[in-house]
């Protein structure tokens, strides 16, 4: 070990108006792809508890495909791989939003699975018997009590795809990890840049974490 | 719509050779049943006997294999096919649960008005008037704004009955409704069904409440098995059972 080595407090702090530059990529990729994500996850989840066989397996056969995959190879595939299929280029952003959207669709549709199978059978059989059709008590009763349930898991989801979009880095999208890895590369100060990249990513998964256990608290009343 | 609102000496339920299996368990067998409008009706059996099924197959929270069940009118087939007129039946049957089953991230008084507003159409001052009226005859009203895990137990029971009630049913459905009370709140619940028998509503009751069912009771009706073995006023099956089934039954919940 280098006795004299000194942490360079000033390279870590002269680092960051170039990594900030990465932090817009690295939000729009994992709150584009969540929120695209949490779509796939209503829909597909709900699938997956239908009455009709016709329905459930297409949704099991996606949920365990982009589960037992990894996230890399999603993107590898998509970025690489579908433009020999369909003949032209992929935006590197948009294949990252893709792989998101799709991984964690796949766990957000076990996420809501889990959710509305937890609610107990009493709550549907209360709005039916009061006249609500299966829609209005699924949208009234089932949904609001779910939807409560699942916030940690959600935010949990939220957190490991926030941290999985710096892998997207090997596709050239310019986001967190990517500008750590071109600063570095004329500055030689890896040390400090990459803990910087970490401390920043850091403040996203927490400001994410408060902000879900506000959402919580106030979910609270009445539960 | 509704041919039997003209004809006020029809039945409002009426069950003929209805059968429902779980499985291989014949929980129904061949339950022949017809209530009259302003007839309280209190059903009495061992655990198991098949009482919650009976009355959950009025509403079509059950379905049932063959036979059929004619509400007001409106008529159930086998194997849930109610369609429409399932959805009519529900809007004018109410139902109290064992559990309660409040929507327990909705206040009191959505509680209440919920059905009434997504079911009726009714606008949310018309909703309110209801509810406000509905919860203060079972009690409740300056607790309103609460949420049920607020309230104690015999406290959203009687919600419960306010939120059936505001639905204007024609007829009611209870399903055990003291049973998850402490004893000290069985008093307050059997006291709001009372009021409401008293009214003229139309009740099928499943309780274990002997006292009760023969004050409020018309008729009693006793299952075993799945088949209705004996049935008459309170003082005939109460204090002279036929079957001996019933008699075996009586003595086992009359001793404690
Ligand atoms: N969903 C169900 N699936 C299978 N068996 C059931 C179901 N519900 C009730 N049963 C059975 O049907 C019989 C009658 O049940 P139930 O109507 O609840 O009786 P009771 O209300 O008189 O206690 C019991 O043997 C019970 O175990
Ligand atoms: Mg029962």
């Amino acid at each position: 070990m280098d006795v004299n080595f000194q942490f360079d407090w000033q390279a870590a702090i002269a680092s960051l108006p170039h990594l900030l530059t990465g932090i817009p990529w690295t939000l729009l990729i994992s709150f584009g792809g969540l929120a695209i994500g949490f779509l796939i996850g209503i829909i597909f989840g709900l699938l997956r508890i239908s009455p009709l066989r016709l329905l459930r397996w297409p949704a099991t056969v996606y949920i365990e495909i982009f589960r037992g995959t990894p996230v890399l190879v999603q993107v590898l595939f998509i970025f690489y791989g579908l433009p020999q299929l369909i003949g032209g280029p992929i935006n590197a952003v948009v294949a990252g939003i893709a792989a998101i959207a799709l991984n964690a669709g796949a766990y957000i549709s076990e996420i809501v699975r889990g959710g509305v199978q937890s609610i107990e059978k009493g709550q549907r059989e209360a709005g039916l018997s009061l006249g609500l059709s299966r829609t209005d008590t699924f949208r009234y009763i089932i949904w609001p009590q779910a939807l409560r349930r699942m916030i940690p898991a959600l935010g949990n989801q939220g957190i490991v795809s926030i941290k999985d979009t710096s892998l997207f880095s090997v596709i050239g999208v310019g986001e967190l990890v990517r500008q750590g890895q071109v600063y570095i590369a004329t500055t030689f100060t890896a040390l400090e840049v990459y803990l910087m990249v970490a401390l920043l990513y850091l403040a996203i998964t927490l400001s994410l974490s408060f902000a879900l256990r506000l959402l919580e608290r106030k979910g609270l009343v009445g539960q | 719509m509704n041919d039997s609102q003209q004809d006020s000496t029809a039945p409002i339920v009426t069950m003929e050779k209805v059968n429902k299996y779980f499985g291989s368990l014949h929980v129904m067998q061949d339950i022949d049943l017809e209530i009259a409008a302003g007839e309280v009706v209190v059903i009495v059996g061992a655990s198991g006997s098949g009482k919650s099924t009976l009355i959950r197959c009025v509403n079509g929270l059950e379905e049932f294999q063959s036979g059929r069940i004619i509400v007001d009118g409106n008529e159930l087939t086998p194997h849930g096919k109610g369609g429409k007129s399932l959805q009519t039946i529900r809007t004018e049957v109410g139902m109290v649960f064992q559990q309660f089953n409040l929507f327990p991230h909705l206040s009191v008084h959505a509680n209440v008005t919920l059905a009434p507003e997504k079911v009726r159409g009714l606008n949310n001052a018309k909703a309110r008037e209801i509810a406000d009226r509905l919860l203060e005859r079972v009690g409740i009203s300056n607790q309103a704004d609460k949420y049920p895990s607020q309230l104690s137990g015999g406290q959203q029971q009687r919600v419960a009955l306010a939120r059936a009630l505001a639905m204007e049913p024609r007829l009611m459905l209870f399903d055990e409704p003291t049973s998850a009370l402490d004893p000290e709140m069985i008093g307050e619940v059997l006291d709001a069904m009372r009021e409401l028998a008293n009214e003229g509503m139309t009740m099928m009751i499943v309780t274990h409440e002997m006292g009760f069912a023969r004050e409020v009771a018309d008729r009693v009706i006793f299952v075993h098995d799945g088949r209705i073995v004996e049935e008459g006023t309170p003082q005939e099956v109460f204090d002279h059972p036929q079957h001996e089934r019933t008699q075996a039954f009586l003595s086992r919940v009359l001793k404690h």
